[in-house]
């Protein structure tokens, strides 16, 4: 198998991708006008009608969806299609809000599916592949999503879903798993036990990992890349678009493929709502081009990136968004500061700590404080008082010069940080507001 | 000549050193010495034990992190004056020392054992020594 799980459209020509999703565009408003009267009257409002939006130059006419529409069409009212013509929910774990309920036809688990095929093929399996999926299943679209794709590409899978860490590496080694899908916090976790078995990178036959479902540094990847002795790919998406497989990693390593002929990806000023420039750091917005159960247009994400139609060396020619800086919903404002986890991870992994923390924010006299609870480990720790002193002042130093405040930095004992098995519970906001 | 201390990082709440002694307590860890130093967010406790290598697995498998420092265990003449003695020659050679602690188990009552944690181990055993002041080892450890 080569490189690509579909060439022709993963290497299309630019100009070609343009035409393809002009018209498809063109069918998908028809289809929200026609089947979705909630969105048929934010069109209205705006005095618009199907024959207004001629081409991919209209787009920015159309008026968007928020997570509050979202929560106000709960549960049928955004749906393009009869329930009898639907085979699948998927759900998100509703820790932001209002829980989330997307539906599929089966044509639309189908293209799901083949985005996630994509992936896999993109962080270098085949249907040779071992695959083995410890994302959760059920509700979360992180293991079906998965499953679905190694099947399509014909690879062995092992759908262990999350937990159980000791058969997970069980199943790692005695079944040859060569590709481990789960998330970043998941599989630092799996490598932190894996080093405890004192198993070394040679002894595990992993080759890649493809990890997504939340924000992640950099730094993280290469901790988990050295571990485990694999290549770490990211993947992103949401539950309301299908699940993962949106945008996905190649072996560039630099920025996630959006698959362009299902989604036309914007970014606008999060405050003004204008389309901003390629290059642009700025609010995601998606709209879906082929979804019959649940299509959505000019969905907001409220994550921030940017976007680059830069050739990548893959040969893949669909637009690559950059790392996710983090989710709007993840950013903390403390003091007037803006603050993501991913930005302290990437201050604890540089000065050796290990990725597991906790982010303690409270309100005291009225003053937020920052509380970054960290684990000790052997080779941080000596038998000096003032050794132990100097790196933690170091910590709170390297954190002060990242985020431009001060941060409580408290050494905990090992393990005393709750480990995550799917999404990692990183904040806890104690403010009352 | 040096024996193995071993260090152990605490948190600084309540019931935390409980957690460890019961850890060495259940594992039938006998204390030979112990000295805890601490800030407001954690300690450092320091340990002297005959079963170095049982109780460094002990501590490790009861989920704390810990680690071995070589430092010295000195007989000190238990005589007015006796710690004085041992420090003026310490004093004398130029290392520097870090902390000091006493050690329980002396049956003979004409001496008494202090840890020294020093930045220059042989330099200051070879002083002392030099002076007829007993540094112990591993095994003479376990006699006293």
């Amino acid at each position: 198998m080569g490189k690509y799980f579909q060439q022709e459209i993963e290497c299309m020509p630019h100009e070609k991708i343009r035409e393809l999703q002009n018209e498809k565009l063109l069918k998908q408003v028809r289809h929200v006008w026609n089947d979705v009267p909630y969105y048929r009257a934010k069109m209205q409002e705006k005095g618009l009608t199907p024959d207004d939006i001629k081409s991919l130059n209209d787009l920015h006419k159309l008026p968007f969806l928020t997570k509050d529409d979202l929560r106000k069409a709960y549960p049928y009212g955004l749906m393009g299609k009869p329930l009898k013509d639907c085979v699948r929910i998927q759900s998100t774990s509703g820790t932001t809000g209002q829980r989330v309920v997307a539906f599929y036809t089966l044509h639309d688990i189908h293209i799901w599916e083949e985005m996630c095929a994509r992936a896999i093929v993109a962080a270098g399996g085949s249907n040779e592949s071992v695959v083995q999926v410890s994302y959760g299943y059920g509700l979360f679209t992180g293991g079906p999503g998965l499953n679905g794709g190694s099947h399509l590409l014909g690879s062995l899978t092992i759908p262990t879903s999350s937990g159980n860490t000791d058969r997970q590496i069980m199943f790692i080694k005695d079944l040859s798993a060569t590709i481990l899908c789960c998330t970043p916090s998941y599989a630092a976790f799996i490598g932190e036990r894996m080093k405890e078995m004192g198993l070394t990178p040679d002894d595990i036959p992993l080759k890649a990992g493809i990890f997504g479902a939340e924000a992640w540094s950099e730094e993280m990847r290469r901790d988990i890349e050295a571990t485990m002795g694999i290549k770490a790919y990211d993947i992103y998406g949401l539950t309301e678009l299908c699940g993962p497989g949106v945008s996905f990693e190649c072996e560039d390593q630099h920025g996630m493929h959006i698959n362009e002929d299902y989604f036309i990806a914007e970014i606008i000023d999060p405050k003004t709502g204008e389309v901003l420039p390629e290059g642009s750091l700025g609010e995601l917005v998606f709209t879906t081009l082929d979804k019959e159960a649940f299509p959505l247009l000019r969905y907001r994400t409220r994550d921030i990136t940017s976007l680059s139609h830069e050739p990548c060396p893959c040969g893949r020619t669909h637009v690559r968004m950059s790392r996710l800086k983090g989710r709007t919903d993840d950013m903390l404002i403390i003091r007037g500061v803006n603050v993501f986890p991913s930005q302290i991870e990437t201050v604890l992994i540089n000065q050796g700590y290990p990725a597991n923390y906790q982010i303690i924010v409270d309100r005291v006299n009225n003053t937020d404080t920052l509380d970054v609870r960290v684990e000790m480990t052997p080779e941080m720790f000596t038998d000096n008082l003032g050794e132990v002193n100097k790196r933690q002042a170091e910590l709170v130093d390297g954190l002060k010069s990242m985020l431009g405040l001060k941060a409580k930095v408290t050494l905990v004992a090992p393990k005393t940080i709750v480990r995550s098995e799917g999404k990692a519970v990183r904040v806890i906001d104690n403010r009352k507001i | 000549m040096s024996v193995k201390q071993i260090s152990v990082f605490l948190e600084n709440r309540p019931g935390c050193l409980n957690e460890m002694t019961q850890a060495l307590a259940d594992a039938k860890i006998d204390l030979r010495g112990l000295s805890l130093a601490e800030t407001s967010d954690f300690g450092i406790v320091r340990l002297i034990v005959d079963d170095v290598l049982g109780t460094a697995t002990v501590l490790k498998d009861s989920g704390f992190v810990a680690s071995l420092t070589d430092v010295l265990a000195v007989e000190v003449p238990n005589v007015p004056g006796g710690l004085n003695k041992v420090l003026c020659i310490l004093n004398k050679t130029g290392v520097n020392i870090e902390y000091m602690y006493a050690i329980l188990g002396n049956k003979r009552s004409e001496t008494a054992y202090m840890i020294f944690r020093v930045n220059d181990n042989e330099k200051s055993s070879a002083a002392l020594e030099g002076e007829g002041i007993r540094i112990l080892n591993q095994a003479a450890l376990s006699e006293i």
